[in-house]
């Protein structure tokens, strides 16, 4: 009976999950793959994101600061002889580690001034990303970076990464846990108090919640998350530079973010996918791409400002109400 | 000590240009509320402007800089109208990403009219001077003293005039300026064609001393989004005063230290600043 009740509920997301298994089987292009590869990563990165600028209302411009902490820190492990799984957590706790130092002083400060006191922070890393040669080899960067090691296992022997299919599925298995992460996150009690920061501060307060702690926490966790999709993107790019920390990738981010639908699980991914597709798909455009896909982005705004989860479900909210009207239902019956 | 003043004269000029390009800022960040990001890009426009009329069509310094601010102010006004009216009743970061949108448009726009590669526009006044010790050419100092005039008269629009004092209604309450029979609207894009218009001044004066590229705007916008909130959210003499800070600490950083690192100061600066004060050196509301 439960489990009836369970695929009754879920098999949306059942079909998803099958849809993104075939991926490699229906793209067999090669770039095509690598473009949704890369994609998951940065919707990882952009889940993140979400935490803090979704869920928790800071708006954190440092975010690629943090992605590049993540990249250059499984550049430089992976290149000493560490192993992946090793370098990657490191990384990510690096890139959370240097958080919260950054935290600690940029929090004070509320909306306007953290956005640009933290996007302080990022054009930081990015500078020094470029001139620190000894540590980063400049603008060049890290080359030859090693693919994530291969996993042995018992009986079907060794999984390696050489294969673009593979680097797909291991990408998509990080998203997926990155997934299930933020949905136990934020629907427990500290993702409630996330939320409660986000919409009245001084009412948060006002009820116990320790507000700066929990803009704190939040902002490690998502920096976090933004070391872990900076070290696959190592990984997979086999290389990093200073563009890893650069602002435009930043904005792309919030673009996918809001676009897409902040403060909702599925906005960040789905805004992520469909903007690279997007923006792929204007690339015949050559010069013109970016003139085009900035007219694009302002009419977005002005015509769907809750982004595409939310005209999916303004959407979905007038079938609902068409098709009750056509069975009869009265209106104040609905949920 | 010749190098020390060197470097604050240097520091002075390139404070003067944050100083102007910021009040400008200032005045649709902190008075619209409405987050630009597309500020340094329209400056960027108006530096190109500049460069077309004075190379493509011979046409004198001054006019050209003049005809550029016109142009510049228009645009502003069709920028507010078309692309941060609607966002009014949105969400800040809904303005932010149309600001995104907008400055890929002008950048690629440039781009795809002059080209990716940077120009240089002829130095009206190339003649050095010595000042005090000081080795300058008179640009430089042209650049010091436009920006003096341009604040002084930017000061006195705002104070002196209906329309400066009407801007200053709605920037304290909204709702009240309305009441009172202030349109809104005609507010909004008088200052953005302001804005836009000193921010194309700031970019021709400083032109001849630079070379203009399409991603010059990039760097400079975000300088003054610093210098906005450095000085704190919507005050004139705060972006003034932390315009020339900035200018000052990027030189003596950039002179003494590294100059690779010039940028990490002046950005280091900013978030120490605000971490001993989180409202800006000037600001008094919480934004």
């Amino acid at each position: 009976m439960r489990r009836g009740q369970f695929f009754r509920e879920k098999w949306p997301y059942l079909i998803l999950l099958v849809f993104a298994l075939a991926v490699p089987a229906l793209f067999p292009s090669r770039y095509v793959l690598q473009v949704i590869t890369m994609s998951c990563v940065f919707a990882i990165a952009t889940l993140g994101l979400n935490l803090i600028l979704g869920y928790t209302g800071q708006v954190s411009l440092a975010h690629a600061g943090f992605f590049a902490i993540g990249a250059y820190g499984v550049a430089m492990m992976t290149k000493a002889g560490l192993s992946f799984w090793l370098a990657l957590p490191l990384s990510a706790l690096l890139a959370a580690a240097v958080s919260f130092f950054v935290g600690l002083p940029t929090l004070r400060t509320r909306g306007s001034y953290f956005a640009i006191a933290t996007l302080c922070f990022g054009v930081i890393v990015s500078i020094v990303a470029g001139s620190w040669f000894s540590l980063t080899g400049g603008h060049t960067g890290i080359v030859g970076i090693p693919l994530p090691n291969a996993i042995p296992f018992p009986l079907v022997g060794e999984i390696g990464f050489h294969s673009k299919a593979a680097q797909y599925y291991l990408v998509l298995g990080f998203l997926l846990l990155t997934l299930f992460v933020m949905h136990r996150l934020v629907n427990s009690v500290q993702g409630l108090s996330f939320v409660a920061v986000r919409n009245n501060e001084v009412l948060a307060g006002a009820v116990g919640i320790n507000a700066f702690a929990t803009k704190l926490l939040s902002f490690v966790i998502a920096s976090f998350f933004a070391g872990i999709a900076g070290g696959i993107y190592a990984s997979l790019m086999r290389s990093v530079s200073p563009d890893v920390a650069s602002i435009n990738l930043m904005f792309n981010w919030v673009v996918y973010l809001l676009l897409g639908g902040a403060g909702t699980l599925a906005g960040p991914v789905v805004g992520t996918l469909a903007i690279s597709a997007l923006t792929e798909s204007l690339q015949f455009l050559a010069e013109y791409n970016l003139l085009v896909f900035g007219a694009l982005l302002v009419a977005a705004m002005v015509y769907c400002p809750r982004g595409l989860v939310g005209l999916v479900e303004a959407g979905g909210k007038k079938v609902r109400v068409y098709y009750r009207r056509q069975v009869g239902v009265r209106s104040d019956l609905e949920g | 000590m010749e190098v020390f003043v060197q470097q604050v004269f240097n520091g002075i000029m390139l404070g003067s240009t944050y100083a102007v390009v910021a009040v400008g800022l200032t005045l649709v960040f902190g008075i619209l509320h409405i987050p630009n990001f597309a500020h340094g890009h329209f400056y960027m426009l108006g530096a190109y402007l500049t460069f077309f009329l004075v190379t493509s069509w011979k046409i004198d310094f001054w006019p050209a800089l003049v005809l550029s601010a016109v142009l510049l102010a228009l645009l502003g006004v069709l920028v507010e109208r078309i692309v941060f009216r609607p966002m009014r009743d949105q969400p800040h970061v809904n303005a932010f990403i149309s600001a995104i949108g907008t400055l890929m448009f002008l950048e690629a726009f440039v781009m795809v009219v002059w080209g990716p590669q940077g120009h240089r526009i002829p130095n009206p006044y190339p003649e050095t001077v010595n000042l005090l010790g000081v080795v300058t050419t008179q640009q430089r100092l042209l650049v010091i003293a436009a920006a003096v005039v341009l604040i002084v008269l930017l000061h006195l629009f705002i104070k002196k005039t209906v329309m400066g004092a009407t801007i200053e209604a709605v920037a304290q309450n909204r709702e009240g300026a309305m009441l009172v029979g202030i349109n809104v609207d005609r507010v909004s894009s008088v200052t953005f064609a302001v804005s836009a218009a000193t921010a194309a001044i700031a970019a021709s004066m400083v032109a001849p001393i630079f070379m203009v590229s399409p991603t010059m705007g990039a760097l400079l916008g975000m300088k003054a989004f610093i210098v906005v909130i450095l000085g704190g959210l919507g005050s004139v003499p705060g972006a003034i005063v932390g315009g020339y800070i900035l200018g000052i600490v990027e030189a003596l950083g950039g002179g003494y230290i590294s100059a690779d690192y010039k940028d990490v100061f002046a950005f280091g600066a900013l978030i120490l600043i605000l971490a001993i004060k989180p409202t800006g050196l000037f600001g008094k509301e919480v934004g």
